[in-house]
């Protein structure tokens, strides 16, 4: 692809981005908007920052990561821990959110790159295992992880929230399964959709920059990037951190958007990470624009269903498996491109008729 | 072109799906341009829209008299926590179903609307805005905690009325539009102790409990704090998680070696099963003290319920008790299975908001906001006898105050202490 192609297919992917906050906010504004598809804005925009940067790791360094929402995890924890201390502090939510977002970004980041040393001398199906078990690991860890905070400072405990062992003036900060409860919802759409667009700016330039296409040398043939001096391990690790760091940004993201955090299996379990990752698989590999349609029409698909009651879930399924056929059974390619040649051809007579 | 082409078509798809989210049935025929699409999407809606409140209108006319007043129930329907949705569902629609026959409330009719949140919070707020675009004006819910403080959050700024009958962390009820028939956690672990201590079952206690569920962590906390008051020694304190809930012989064992006369457990009936099984394999018998979560044991698929003769538990409802004999029946007609303390939490909670509607005298015209305001008065004023307890009044924080009841099961049933 020539850099003129590169810019209109980008153009179009941030253009479908704004297109959409626009359309949204017309809806808001001349009061279209329903309550449900008010509620899911966010969500939306998390999924869709979730999915873009998993395709990071899946469709442009090609290694398959399970561990996705073990970041996200890990950026939510941090995230709202910092915004619930930070209350006395700083009175403005909307400037601790703002500060609770790096923090997050930062700290997936670090895990990131951590978990990538050793985890990404593996390859395939088992960096898939390791970065699975890492996920739950997380998880597991903030499930016991008591933090409080009095006159004396923070608390530590990994038992429960008495053994803090804290004077009359303790918060408990992290209540162990319990999560944090409290944080401001101080998440909105504009936010929400900044996020995506800066995301899809990191995303994008990286992959048309130098250090892009040596990302993807290595997912096509890492012996021929070697053989030309390309330090495999540094793309990679950088390719990754990135990809975390994105990854908890959403989760602070998610963290206040709701008033409760808790790190279950629903949460940020593997069940999590894999809905992701069909984000990306459906939205095509190292295809961003794609992974954000598939990761909104999935989220909203479930809610959109809800006038079926109890069946919801079953033709959830069954659509999610049609659009998985639609999408990439070689029959069903085969079929669309015919039928695309049909309307071609029939638009093309049609010019010349007139 | 061919990628082009797909994208597009996806966005037509997320369109759709945007005009299937606004509650409109019509689906715009697939325009050229993702634009078009979206200005079509917008005047469908707002046909519909319209279309919708005319019908609703109507249907309001044609009640007559009192009106309807909707109320919209927030619960895990599918899921690992079904059980519990689905005995609040099926007992508001009992409850409902019995009030309109009798007339209503102060001739007001309920109208129910149940939504799905499989435990979990992002869905739960889901399905409060779904219910929000229904016309709900108040809600039965959510059955789960984690939720429903996600939920109490979202009503909390519509100002609408919230009663949840079995959220028991604290936070649910932390703003002062939401109310809850159940015992707090912390209540119920502090009932347990003061419980165990007054009647003298034992000094020396062994707590096993899950350290992955708020419910669980929230009991034990209290139950530690208060059996210090008691005179109670805790011997042995072990944890489990959900997915290691099946292999409890090293908490037994240790329990044991403590020499507990008493293992509390904190937990749900499956993991409570498992436990008495493996503690008669290893025949280790103390007495095992449950809370409401034990409620159920009974009816656990290949469990051999005479190990569980003697256990006691702390629960508000017993299906065999004489005051809920009537209900249990009703129950067991309509849905062919026994009712758990969740369904009779939720029968309560329909019972509540009668009293407190007619107490305050609303009406369905009133808005959202003007109801809950009334509501939230009405309710500390009332006093209703129902499954859970004889008496029951409500505080301004939306705490319940019913006596709790102990249950020990002797030949196969509940018997109250």
């Amino acid at each position: 692809m020539d850099a003129k192609r590169i810019r209109i297919q980008n153009g179009i992917t941030y253009g479908m981005v704004i297109a959409f906050w626009v359309v949204i906010q017309i809806m808001d504004k001349t009061g279209n908007l329903s309550s449900l598809l008010k509620g899911l804005l966010v969500p939306l925009c998390m999924y869709a920052i979730l999915a873009v940067s998993l395709n990071l790791t899946v469709g442009i360094l090609g290694e398959l990561s399970l561990g996705h929402a073990g970041f996200m995890c890990l950026g939510a924890f941090s995230g709202a821990f910092f915004t619930n201390c930070m209350e006395a502090a700083m009175p403005s939510a909307g400037l601790r959110f703002f500060l609770a977002l790096i923090l997050g970004a930062v700290v997936a980041g670090i895990f990131g790159l951590l978990i990538g040393i050793p985890v990404l001398r593996l390859k395939g199906d088992y960096l898939a295992i390791v970065t699975l078990a890492f996920g739950e690991i997380i998880k597991n860890l903030i499930n016991v992880m008591y933090v409080g905070r009095d006159a004396a400072g923070f608390h530590f405990s990994n038992k429960d929230a008495m053994s803090l062992g804290m004077d009359d003036t303790g918060v408990v900060i992290v209540k162990g399964a319990q999560g944090i409860t409290g944080t401001p919802r101080a998440a909105t759409f504009t936010i929400g959709i900044l996020l995506l667009l800066l995301t899809l700016f990191i995303v994008l330039n990286l992959i048309n920059s130098r250090t892009g296409r040596a990302i993807m040398s290595i997912r096509d043939n890492r012996i021929a990037a070697e053989s030309i001096g390309i330090n495999i391990t540094k793309y990679k690790l950088m390719a990754f951190s990135i990809s975390a760091a994105l990854a908890g940004m959403a989760g602070v993201l998610y963290a206040h958007s709701l008033s409760t955090l808790q790190a279950t299996s629903n949460n940020f379990g593997y069940n999590k990470s894999i809905l992701i990752l069909v984000f990306v698989v459906l939205g095509g590999l190292g295809n961003m624009r794609g992974s954000i349609i598939a990761a909104v029409v999935l989220t909203a698909l479930p809610e959109m269903l809800r006038g079926l009651n109890d069946y919801r879930m079953l033709i959830y399924a069954i659509v999610l498996i049609i659009m998985t056929i639609f999408n990439s059974s070689p029959k069903a390619i085969e079929m669309r491109s015919v039928l695309m040649d049909k309307l071609r051809h029939k638009k093309a007579a049609g010019k010349e008729a007139a | 072109m061919k990628k082009r082409m797909l994208c597009l078509g996806m966005a037509v798809a997320m369109a759709a799906s945007l005009v299937a989210c606004s509650g409109s049935s019509s689906s715009s025929s697939s325009e050229t341009t993702a634009a078009a699409v979206e200005d079509t999407t917008a005047a469908a809606e707002t046909e519909t829209e319209a279309a919708e409140t005319e019908a609703a209108e109507t249907e309001a006319a044609a009640e007559g008299e009192g009106g309807t007043l909707k109320l919209g129930v927030i619960g895990p329907f599918t899921g690992a926590a079904a059980a519990y949705g689905l005995g609040v569902r099926n007992a508001v629609d009992l409850a409902v179903k019995e009030v309109n026959a009798a007339g209503g409330a102060n001739g007001i009719m309920f109208e129910v609307n149940a939504q799905d949140d499989e435990h979990d919070a992002q869905k739960s707020v889901n399905a409060y805005n779904t219910l929000k675009d229904w016309g709900a004006q108040m809600i039965i819910g959510s059955v789960t905690s984690a939720p429903c403080i996600a939920v109490a959050a979202e009503t909390a700024v519509d100002n609408m009325f919230q009663i949840t009958p079995s959220g028991s962390a604290v936070e649910c009820v932390a703003n002062d539009n939401v109310f809850r028939v159940c015992f707090s956690d912390p209540d119920q672990g502090a009932a347990a102790a003061k419980y165990i201590g007054e009647n003298k079952l034992a000094t020396k206690v062994a707590i096993i409990y899950d350290s992955s569920t708020e419910y669980s962590t929230g009991i034990r906390e209290a139950f530690i704090g208060e059996a210090a008051n008691q005179g109670l020694e805790i011997v042995a304190d072990e944890a489990f998680t959900a997915d290691n809930a099946t292999d409890f012989t090293v908490q037994l064992d240790k329990a044991r070696e403590g020499g507990a006369e008493l293992v509390f457990l904190p937990i749900y009936y499956q993991e409570a099963s498992i436990i008495l099984n493996q503690a008669n394999a290893r025949d280790f018998a103390p007495i095992f003290f449950g809370v409401d979560g034990m409620d159920g044991i009974l009816t656990v698929e290949n469990f051999d319920t005479s190990l569980a003769e003697g256990v006691m538990l702390l629960t508000p409802f017993s299906a065999t008790e004489e005051s809920s004999k009537q209900f249990t029946a009703d129950y067991v007609a309509a849905y062919g299975e026994d009712p758990n303390q969740f369904s009779a939490d939720a029968y309560d909670a329909v019972y509540a908001i009668k009293a407190a509607v007619e107490q305050a005298g609303i009406t369905p015209d009133m808005s959202v906001s003007d109801i809950c305001e009334a509501m939230k008065v009405a309710m500390t004023e009332i006093s209703i006898d129902g499954l859970t307890g004889a008496g029951m009044t409500w505080n301004a924080a939306g705490e319940p105050d019913k006596a709790p009841k102990a249950a020990k099961i002797e030949n196969g049933v509940y018997v109250m202490q």
